[in-house]
């Protein structure tokens, strides 16, 4: 039963296609940069500077980019590195630690219902991550269930509907205005009971992370979750736009404040932008990226390699 | 997280005891902070290289005046570029026979749809009636998202379903709009990536049909280093006329708007600050500026301010306070005043320095504070609340009673009290900011 879930060898080789052909743009912008930094022969002040702007033009943030350069700089003193390959291989080590070893996701134990909760702002894309998020798990054997808790955004009702026509998803849903609690409940009761359910997501609506109110309601959902099935949910991910800057980190912290976030889904990666932010939440708040969308349709999303993004980003 | 940059060159200039002429040194000591606060702001580090060289060239040698610190000089020579770069506010365009066209075009959820709901609103405000035109046959469920706006608010929405082509809705959307008589057509178009060959060329397909007037790029305020990208890829392919800024009532400082400006030249016109339909508002270069530095949103307060405290009172308050003849009952009036204009810790965001402040405090831990406070000083007598010294043992123990609390609350309140009296005094006479005292009252 456990390893029923777990990925085949063609599932991983295709996960990782996927993250590669979506970075391979950022390798030809940012991140491809910073390699032809390195491939100048001598390393001098100036080669620091450039690459700590280059990572802060990634998003990594004036923090993590500094303390990244001045860390690696500090190494290929200590280890007399001169070579340029040796540097390079040594940004990338730095760059995987930072992204660490994330603790296993456990959508995937065995259990009679999952529940995951999916939050986060306006337009980072949460819907669409749902659709894709059933899609990946109904082709791993799952049965799953949404739950359109969206209740206020104008037609975020209809749009899940489509998506889940369009995946062969069931969708739990009440009337516009009604209460996301409530629909909840209900969600959780039918695939308990009535829709024999393993896996259910819960839609919510986008939601600025200052907003007081908005956030103790999402609270509220939450403690439905809690109290309806046992350690749900069981995963609560936080959908993040990659074009997003600094402002991620404050939004990560208070969704992880308010729900206990216990990871991201990082979404437009098939843009320019690299979402280079990650580094910097997973380094403040431990806070590991899931999955990754990169494309607007329902199966562009692959599970996130932090080896695979490194990887791409850098070879 | 972010301090606001007036403390940091505050810190900065401690440490220099040099007045007078602003040297090289103290300049670049400076801009090093300048730098760091822009770039947490999410304004593009190109950007920010220019700015900080044009702050440079002006700082240097520049005589300090009489009125300012250091700091405050350097802020005001960084508010200003900022200002420069920012713009004036500019408005839609009208001129010229109707119907005119204005086209609505962005990334993915950077908030266009709602946008377009807004801007028809606000339109009719001044009278204008608006046709809105759903040509997003992509992402499911766009089209019914504008006709359930439309519905609401009661604006004619023009509709085809997903079927047809985009342009080919637009084209009779434009007729429906001369036929109607309709003031403004706006267009909400599919949310789409500034590299995506296929759909920028549908956008240029419309604009080519539609000759819009305005073409307006819908940007999301947490958008980081990318936005010049964007901005560029857009403005290259469709010349935009100008930005409109959404999710403005977050928490992000906005340094977005400053680079997209800065690469496409072209003025922001307006700042989506909620999501209720009318949360629109025209922009303001001195606000967003103060904001970009972390300085707080003092204008927009004041503003709120107004809007709901009497004038005249107002200014009695302040005369009084200047005075230092402030007291308890004036006190009781200013926390009920604050009251009418909604939760404290939304007002203390906008007061500088404060936002990050108050982060941590819950409003209904706050707002709980304030009924207390003012039960306690509902409980005292006019004599009482004139002159607090009044206070002895005896008559504590009564308004503790009176009012539901005990003595030590009382002494807090009554310290706390005075700490802001001799604080407003201080502030009067030019001294340091509110912070200390806020965050002591809330503690």
């Amino acid at each position: 039963m456990f390893g029923l879930f777990r990925k085949t060898a063609a599932q991983q080789a295709e996960d990782d296609a996927k993250i590669q052909a979506s970075l391979s743009k950022t390798r030809q912008g940012f991140f491809g940069r910073i390699t032809t930094i390195f491939q100048a022969n001598e390393v001098t002040d100036e080669t620091w500077d450039e690459l700590e702007e280059l990572l802060i033009q990634a998003d990594l943030g004036i923090n993590t980019a500094s303390q990244l350069v001045a860390h690696l700089r500090e190494r290929v003193q200590r280890e007399r590195l001169k070579r340029v390959e040796d540097v390079r291989a040594v940004l990338k080590d730095e760059l995987l630690k930072l992204l660490a070893a994330p603790p296993v996701m456990t959508i995937d134990e065995p259990r009679l219902l999952t529940v995951m909760l999916i939050v986060g702002v306006n337009g980072s894309g949460k819907t669409t991550s749902i659709a894709k998020l059933a899609r990946y798990y109904k082709a791993r054997g799952k049965k799953v269930v949404l739950a359109a808790a969206d209740t206020f955004r104008a037609a975020a009702i209809d749009q899940i509907k489509i998506w889940g026509e369009r995946t062969g998803v069931e969708v739990i849903a009440q009337a516009p205005g009604a209460d996301p609690g409530a629909v909840v409940y209900d969600a959780i009761r039918a695939s308990q009971e009535t829709r024999q359910a393993e896996l259910l997501i819960i839609d919510t609506a986008g939601r600025l992370h200052t907003k007081y109110n908005l956030m103790k309601e999402l609270e509220k959902v939450r403690a439905v979750c809690a109290r309806q099935v046992h350690d749900a949910p069981h995963e609560t991910l936080l959908v993040l736009d990659a074009t997003t800057g600094q402002n991620a980190i404050s939004q990560a912290k208070h969704f992880k404040e308010a729900v206990q976030v216990t990871g991201i889904i990082l979404t437009k990666l098939d843009g320019t932008a690299k979402g280079g932010i990650v580094f910097a939440i997973e380094q403040e708040l431990g806070l590991p990226v899931r999955f990754v969308g990169t494309g607007e349709k329902a199966d562009d999303f692959a599970e996130f390699e932090p080896k695979a993004f490194v990887d791409a980003i850098l070879d | 997280m972010f301090e606001s940059l007036q403390t940091k060159l505050n810190a900065v200039f401690e440490k220099l005891a040099s007045r007078g002429r602003l040297s090289e040194q103290d300049v670049d000591l400076a801009l090093r902070e300048v730098r760091l606060a822009l770039l947490e702001a999410d304004v593009n580090f190109k950007v920010v290289k220019q700015l900080v060289a044009r702050v440079r060239e002006r700082a240097v040698g520049v005589e300090v005046m009489q009125s300012l610190t250091p700091a405050q000089q350097v802020v005001k020579i960084v508010h200003e570029e900022l200002l420069k770069t920012l713009g004036e506010p500019a408005r839609l365009d009208m001129s010229g026979p109707a119907p005119h066209v204005v086209m609505l075009v962005g990334l993915q959820g950077s908030g266009k749809t709602t946008t377009a709901a807004k801007l028809a609103l606000s339109l009719r405000k001044s009278n204008k009636r608006a046709l809105l035109v759903a040509a997003d046959t992509y992402r499911p469920a766009a089209v019914t998202q504008l006709e359930v706006l439309g519905k609401q608010l009661d604006i004619p929405v023009h509709s085809e379903g997903t079927k047809i082509s985009p342009p080919e809705i637009v084209r009779h959307a434009l007729q429906r709009g001369r036929e109607g008589a309709y003031d403004v057509v706006i267009l909400d178009t599919a949310g789409r990536l500034q590299i995506s060959e296929e759909m920028m060329h549908e956008l240029e397909e419309i604009q080519a049909l539609a000759h819009p007037q305005e073409i307006l790029l819908v940007a999301d305020a947490m958008t980081g280093q990318e936005a010049v990208n964007v901005a560029k890829g857009f403005h290259e392919r469709v010349k935009l006329t100008g930005l409109i800024l959404t999710k403005v009532d977050g928490d992000a400082r906005g340094g977005a708007a400053i680079s997209m400006r800065e690469v496409t030249g072209v003025p922001i016109k307006f700042l989506c600050v909620g999501e209720k339909t009318d949360a629109i508002e025209p922009f303001y270069p001195d606000r967003l500026a103060s904001r970009i530095l972390g300085m707080g949103d003092m204008l927009s307060l004041i503003e709120k301010a107004g809007e709901t405290v009497d004038r005249a009172a107002a200014e009695t308050m302040t005369r009084k306070l200047v005075k230092g003849q402030f007291d308890l009952e004036d006190f009781l009036k200013q926390l009920q005043q604050i009251k009418k204009m909604g939760p404290l810790s939304q007002l203390l965001e906008m007061i500088p320095g404060m936002g990050r402040a108050t982060k941590d405090l819950a409003p209904d831990v706050t707002d709980k504070q304030v009924r207390r406070i003012e039960a306690i000083i509902n409980s005292m007598t006019i004599d009482e609340r004139r002159d607090p010294h009044l206070m002895n043992a005896g008559r504590k123990r009564r308004v503790a009673r009176g009012s539901g609390t005990t003595v030590p609350e009382i002494n807090d309140l009554l310290n706390q009290f005075r700490q802001m009296q001799r604080l407003m005094k201080q502030m009067s006479s030019g001294g340091r900011g509110l912070r200390g005292a806020f965050s002591d009252m809330f503690r």
